[in-house]
């Protein structure tokens, strides 16, 4: 990993001269599955700002709509703790039930609904008064969470079963199953909501799937040279806002692949550092930061050059990542 | 890092096969429904199918191990087929399939065939076996012919993958070439080449020594030299204690060339978990005891295998074994294969061996049937007795086509003809 290191630093350095630093500031959060912290970035320098302790095992991360709590999956704690992202304190938990992995939030901002992994359960909390509304039994090993932007349809996928389940947000029934690749692993909505794109690890594509038919209208595999097919393992995938790109982190192959969200064609591989597993725009989509889990350090995306411009080191394992607008 | 001729020509495979995985009528970006996935038809009326499984387990004589910690539970492996099974009836609910499990137990010197008959007659298509070699060549030819497909949980000999190999049979216990390739790669990895082994007296001994000599030519391990333990089993605890093993296993492995390991061929533990701590020489132990390679460790937690674990500890009261997965994926690989092509059994048995197939089985890339002898393609874990050690293939071992395939027989020597 010589080289990409060198090649990391190279682009940093090129990119930095070039003064595409992003006009406004963001705080990044990434959640280091194995050092049980969340390291807090600043978006614009680039540094680590802080390192916060948390609960055992922080997976999934998000944010809530006004930005001052980020709802984090502390899977060996069976819990979503709440963190104040001013006084940096835990101020509450949510039950979530056993070992929560990822998590949405309905688009008004409540409820949040977390993926069970070990109970094959969804489980929906209203943040307010932190109850538990439903809890929807789903396939084996639930993990990819998205909720649509009209907030009417949530959907799980299950990486045993191997299904997307839409399930309807006013009855918690599961209106539709769709079967894709084997070990689906996250779930998003394009921001029109027509389009839902799912990652399947172990088979190695992604499934464009027709939010209202619930048809695949894609399955779109990835083919990198020199990397062996059984190393290339889609996780995390965000679609810009205006449906233009998809950024796709695809593990062990340490390449996030980018995709023409409009002809559903692989552009381009963007070397990043090792086991890459998810991603997160800043809310200008100027830079898109991912994180990976095996070389413990986050790679910053310039978005509109298609560049890898920094790593930055942070905690053991980095997993998810959230971007506050402050 | 460099684009040598062996990349591209793997890359365009691998395009190939992704292309042959999507199932598509026209590779090209079409807006027609399904595409990529197929799905099982339906029942016209809307009903649940059954699938029912059987799992046949031939009872045998087991020679007590050394540690109580390896006495195998009794319901070993047909945990496995239930958990799976609990994992297949979770997505049956959504496809309107149902599987059951049937469980025949094989009495010592009972009769096999006619167990499996029962299961035959009673519409069991799949059945998984838990036996030894000789029994399941039995079986898999009495039921040549018939719509019934045998899953190999246990046997690990070479020649059921090799002449004896049968095309009604497909193995999920990796077989002894597997494991030893994978230990190799690991010790060669490790740079530990210089192997003294110490080998028991039984034909299975025998059997994984060949199979480790095999690997030390293949990866570059030297056996500098093969000593034999002769004492037959005894009776495995006394009361006079462990000064005579003490005595004994120093005097063993005393005055051997230089070596960097010492690897034991003991399958029936016998005298191998004897050996750590024990050796003349300051050497860690590998081969049957000490550092072993596996299909499954109770503590193994990659690539969601934690899991696998929580799940199958919490119904099962015990941790899980390397038969339990073996079971478990080929009850699963029942269920993957049922979820994509329905029940129809000409159906469900072409797929299991087809490009389209590949289980996600907690190994980090999915598992899948070689095509020349129906072995479990698998990563195979290496492993000390409280956690796994590492996950063969071992990087820098290269493979044309899929570096998994470095691990056991592979295509151009396997002397397998499916009939």
């Amino acid at each position: 990993m010589r080289v990409s290191a060198l090649a990391v630093s190279v682009a940093a350095t090129i990119g930095l001269a070039a003064g595409q630093g992003p006009a406004a500031a963001y705080t990044v959060y990434v959640s280091n599955e194995k050092g049980n912290s969340i390291t807090v970035l600043d978006s614009t320098t680039l540094e680590v700002l802080e390192t916060i302790p948390v609960g055992m095992r922080p997976r999934g991360i998000i944010l809530t709509n006004d930005d001052k709590h980020l709802l984090i999956c502390a899977s060996d704690e069976d819990t979503v703790q709440v963190l104040d992202v001013n006084s940096h304190e835990i101020v509450g938990d949510l039950p979530s039930g056993p070992d929560p992995e990822l998590l949405d939030l309905h688009p008004s901002g409540s409820p949040v609904y977390v993926a069970n992994e070990d109970d094959n359960l969804l489980t929906v909390i209203d943040l307010a008064d932190k109850k538990v509304l439903a809890e929807v039994e789903v396939g084996v090993e639930p993990e990819g969470v998205g909720a649509s932007p009209d907030g009417k349809t949530v959907v799980v996928t299950s990486e045993t079963t191997n299904m997307a389940h839409f399930i309807d947000t006013e009855s918690y029934e599961i209106t539709d199953n769709v079967l894709v690749g084997s070990r689906p692993r996250f779930a998003e909505f394009t921001s029109d909501g027509t389009r839902l794109w799912v990652t399947s690890e172990v088979a190695g594509v992604l499934s464009v799937i027709d939010a209202k038919t619930r048809k695949i209208i894609k399955v779109i595999g990835f083919a990198i040279p020199g990397v062996q097919p059984e190393h290339i393992q889609p996780v995390g995938v965000r679609v810009t806002k205006d449906g233009s790109k998809a950024f796709v982190a695809l593990g062990p192959a340490n390449r996030v692949a980018v995709i023409d969200a409009k002809t559903l064609e692989v552009e381009k591989y963007l070397l990043v550092g090792q086991r890459v597993w998810q991603l997160a725009f800043t809310p200008d989509e100027k830079q898109l930061f991912v994180t990976n889990g095996n070389s413990n350090d986050v790679s910053v995306i310039d978005v509109p050059s298609l560049t890898v411009v920094k790593s930055i080191p942070v905690g053991t394992a980095p997993w998810g990542v959230a971007i506050s607008r402050q | 890092m460099s684009l040598g001729f062996r990349e591209q020509f793997r890359c365009s495979v691998c395009i190939l096969l992704l292309l042959l995985s999507l199932a598509a009528p026209l590779p090209g970006r079409a807006e027609t429904e399904g595409e990529g996935e197929t799905t099982p038809p339906p029942p016209a009326d809307g009903a649940l199918t059954t699938v029912p499984i059987g799992y046949l387990k031939q009872e045998v004589k087991k020679v007590i191990p050394l540690s109580r910690l390896n006495v195998e539970p009794e319901d070993a492996g047909i945990a496995g087929a239930e958990i799976a099974l609990k994992d297949n009836n979770t997505t049956g609910r959504f496809t309107k399939q149902q599987f059951t499990l049937d469980v025949e137990r094989v009495p010592v010197d009972g009769d096999a065939i006619k167990a499996l008959e029962t299961l035959v007659e009673s519409g069991h298509h799949f059945v998984l076996v838990d036996a030894p070699a000789a029994t399941l060549l039995q079986l898999a030819d009495a039921v040549k012919g018939k719509d019934v497909l045998l899953f190999n949980v246990r046997a690990t000999d070479e020649n059921l993958r090799q002449e004896d190999c049968r095309a009604n049979v497909l193995h999920t216990a990796p077989d002894r070439a597997m494991l030893a390739d994978a230990l190799a790669q690991y010790l060669v990895w490790k740079k530990w080449q210089r192997w003294l082994v110490v080998k028991g007296v039984f034909p299975e001994d025998l059997a994984y020594l060949d199979m480790l000599r095999r690997a030390a030519k293949r990866f570059g391990g030297t056996i500098v030299e093969e000593r034999e333990y002769k004492e037959t089993p005894g009776a495995r605890r006394s009361d006079t204690g462990q000064q005579q093993i003490q005595q004994q296993m120093p005097l063993l492995t005393q005055g051997a060339p230089a070596y960097d390991v010492v690897v034991v061929a003991d399958e029936k533990e016998v005298f191998g978990p004897y050996l750590p701590y024990r050796t003349w020489d300051a050497r860690p132990v590998a081969g049957t005891a000490g550092l072993q390679a596996m299909s499954w460790h109770p503590a193994h937690e990659q690539w969601g295998a934690t899991q696998m674990q929580n799940r199958f500890q919490r119904a099962e009261k015990r941790f899980m074994l390397p038969l339990d997965y073996q079971a478990w994926v080929a009850v699963r690989a029942v269920g993957e294969g049922v979820s994509r092509v329905g029940a129809d059994f000409a159906k469900a048995n072409t797929f299991l061996r087809s490009d389209e197939f590949g289980l996600a089985a907690f190994k980090g890339q999915k598992v899948t049937f070689r095509r020349w002898d129906g072995q479990l393609r698998q990563p195979i874990l290496v492993a000390a007795p409280d956690l796994p050690v590492s996950t063969s293939p071992q990087e820098g071992f290269l493979h044309e086509h899929a570096e998994v395939d470095t691990l056991g027989i592979d295509q151009p020597e396997s002397k397998c003809k499916l009939q």
